[in-house]
């Protein structure tokens, strides 16, 4: 973990250090980031001119093969699937989907788990107990195996999945937050500030909160790649977001069928969820090494 | 050592307890399950009677208490789709989950260990950073999305290993790579950044100033100590190893437990589904909880706090 900060000279400067930082910058990851999410903000822009729209179903073109093998067609690049509709389309479509999902759903644990943390950390006694057992609790069980239960008894919703997923990811939050605090608030300025009357919130919100919110998007980042996996494994279960809505994990199930005779309609969304996960689990180690406290060389 | 296993065991308990109350309260509170089990269009009399069959015209409490009841003295209820008790169908699937779960565990172990020791003592080279690329692969790879792919190319185009079943050692060998792709790239990150850390401590120096062989050095001194995060991951990865379970018996069609979940599922047999989910929490709790055993063992200090 502390591969690139102990290779930084003690006596480096300010600058120094940020250009070092900024040099092992994982530039490829940042891309593939920042492309998938504006392709995802311009997702019904670009699929409603530039390209087919990924509804648009067109059974003479079944399955057409993707550029430039035989048979195939320009405007379909990545081929379509059994109703000729467009792979391309659908798979840029299904990134808005499933990058939502991934976002809002870490959104919300990780706001949980670092309120939970908070509270946890700062008030200790019977609460902290209460929280840190719920939070081994919910390690120690297959989280997985009950959301996919809870999506199916309950119903498949965009909310749902994303409270399930939710559900599955605060505990981590909860318990690193709690050990952050439990250090932070020992120092001189939270006791300060105490004595100057601040209330419990503004001592947690404003003086705690600061010192550790570098974790806490290091994390979130780290598990945005987690979350786009579990996702796209409940849709393909068919426990996801329900077709025709495009995800990518319901794009592979389609296509697992006809693997030997259109092996495009499952292999590119597995790509495009390989590339993106990858790019996240990247971007997080190269935050983590950046920003966490911890490893800071001060 | 006694307080340690006490309290473990009450958290264990308390575990099951919360798993049982959202297992159950997700199955009743999501609507009646008497309407999801009879066929559509059936008569009111009809549901009326599967209602009294099954105690669904009960109040809640009475029916979870029961339900609990039964779950504590082995009875964990009748499937609806093939009217058996539920342990009957679990059994057997169960028993061929462990198989292949245990056959994975030996990939990762097999694959991880020599990896992450090469990584660690090569630090920086080409090996550090093609061991570093696997791993990082190996946790970016959707598992279903592989599976695929491998029952695709070895399978059906190079006709090397069955398509789907059970059965014979070549059954094996599909399903439990993939399953170990995950736990192998998530041992191996591990144990490299705790053996780079071990080998830097002063009783692996005061080791090597006495003289003891490099290869005593890994395995004694480094390895055993390097090993404990391993242990206590390996308790987290049990969860992401039954949840991969379930995607990859299904595409390679493997008769586990994972298979019989989304059968399940899919027919919406609850009572069948109820008992899934607490029996692989059971094992992944117990197994929890000898993990946290096993870590008092290895480390004297967590033994005394």
């Amino acid at each position: 973990m502390n591969d690139t900060s102990s290779n930084l000279a003690p006596a480096a400067t300010r600058a120094h250090r940020l250009r070092a930082r900024v040099k092992s910058m994982p530039v490829f990851a940042l891309l593939i980031v920042a492309v998938v999410v504006l392709i995802s903000i311009g997702a019904d822009l670009i699929t409603q001119t530039v390209i087919p729209k990924p509804e648009a179903i067109d059974l003479r073109f079944r399955y057409t093969p993707p550029w430039p093998m035989d048979g195939s067609s320009a405007t379909h690049l990545l081929g379509t699937d059994q109703l000729g509709r467009d792979l391309l389309s659908r798979m840029i479509k299904g990134a808005q989907t499933s990058l939502l999902v991934a976002l809002t759903c870490i959104f919300i644990a990780a706001s949980a788990g670092t309120l939970l943390g908070l509270i946890s950390g700062y008030w200790g006694g019977w609460v902290d107990t209460a929280i840190m057992r719920l939070v081994d609790a919910m390690l120690a069980f297959p989280a997985i195996l009950v959301a996919l239960v809870l999506v199916v008894t309950v119903g498949a919703s965009f909310g749902m999945i994303v409270f399930t997923i939710a559900f599955l990811m605060w505990a981590p939050f909860a318990r690193v937050v709690r050990g952050e605090v439990l250090s932070v608030k020992e120092r001189n300025f939270v006791a300060l500030s105490r004595i100057a009357g601040a209330s419990a919130p503004r001592v947690l919100f404003f003086e705690i909160l600061p010192n550790i919110i570098n974790t806490v998007v290091v994390m979130a980042t780290l598990q945005v790649g987690s979350a786009i996996v579990v996702e796209s494994s409940l849709s393909f279960l068919g426990a996801g977001i329900p077709p025709p809505e495009p995800t990518w994990g319901n794009l592979v199930a389609e296509g697992r069928n006809v693997m030997d005779s259109a092996w495009w309609v499952s292999t590119f969304p597995g790509i495009a969820i390989l590339l993106v996960v990858l790019s996240f689990n990247l971007l997080g180690d190269w935050l983590r090494d950046t920003l966490d406290p911890n490893l800071r060389t001060l | 050592m006694t307080k340690l296993l006490i309290s473990r065991g009450f958290q264990a308990i308390f575990t099951l307890w919360l798993v049982s109350m959202v297992v159950f309260g997700s199955v009743h509170l999501s609507g009646d399950p008497a309407m999801a089990m009879t066929p559509q269009g059936a008569s009111a009399e009809d549901i009326a009677v599967m209602k009294k069959k099954w105690g669904l015209d009960q109040p809640l409490p009475v029916q979870y208490g029961r339900w609990l009841a039964g779950v504590l003295q082995g009875d964990l209820g009748t499937g609806i789709r093939h009217n058996l008790p539920v342990w009957e169908l679990i059994q057997p699937r169960l028993v061929n989950s462990i198989k292949l779960g245990a056959v994975s565990m030996l990939f990762a172990i097999a694959v991880a260990v020599p990896l992450a020791t090469v990584a660690a003592l090569n630090r920086g080279t080409i090996w550090d950073r093609s061991a570093m690329a696997f791993g990082l692969a190996g946790q970016a790879l959707p598992t279903f999305w592989v599976g695929l792919l491998l029952v695709m190319f070895i399978s059906v185009r190079l006709r090397l290993l069955p398509v789907a079943g059970s059965g014979t050692w070549q059954h094996y060998v599909l399903p439990a790579f993939t399953m170990s792709l995950y736990m192998s790239a998530g041992i191996m990150r591990l144990l490299r950044s705790a053996l780079l850390e071990v080998l830097d401590s002063e009783f692996v120096k005061l080791a090597r100033a006495k003289g003891v062989s490099e290869f005593w050095v890994i395995w004694k001194h480094a390895m055993r100590n390097a090993l404990i995060p391993v242990v206590t991951f390996s308790g987290f990865m049990l969860g992401t190893a039954i949840a991969s379970a379930i995607s990859i018996e299904t595409v390679f069609v493997y008769p586990g437990i994972g298979l019989l979940t989304f059968e399940a599922l899919h027919d919406r047999d609850f009572p069948l589904i109820q008992a899934i989910v607490m029996i692989s929490s059971s094992i992944m709790i117990l197994l929890n909880f000898l993990v946290d055993v096993a870590y008092g063992l290895l480390d004297p200090r967590i033994r005394n706090q």
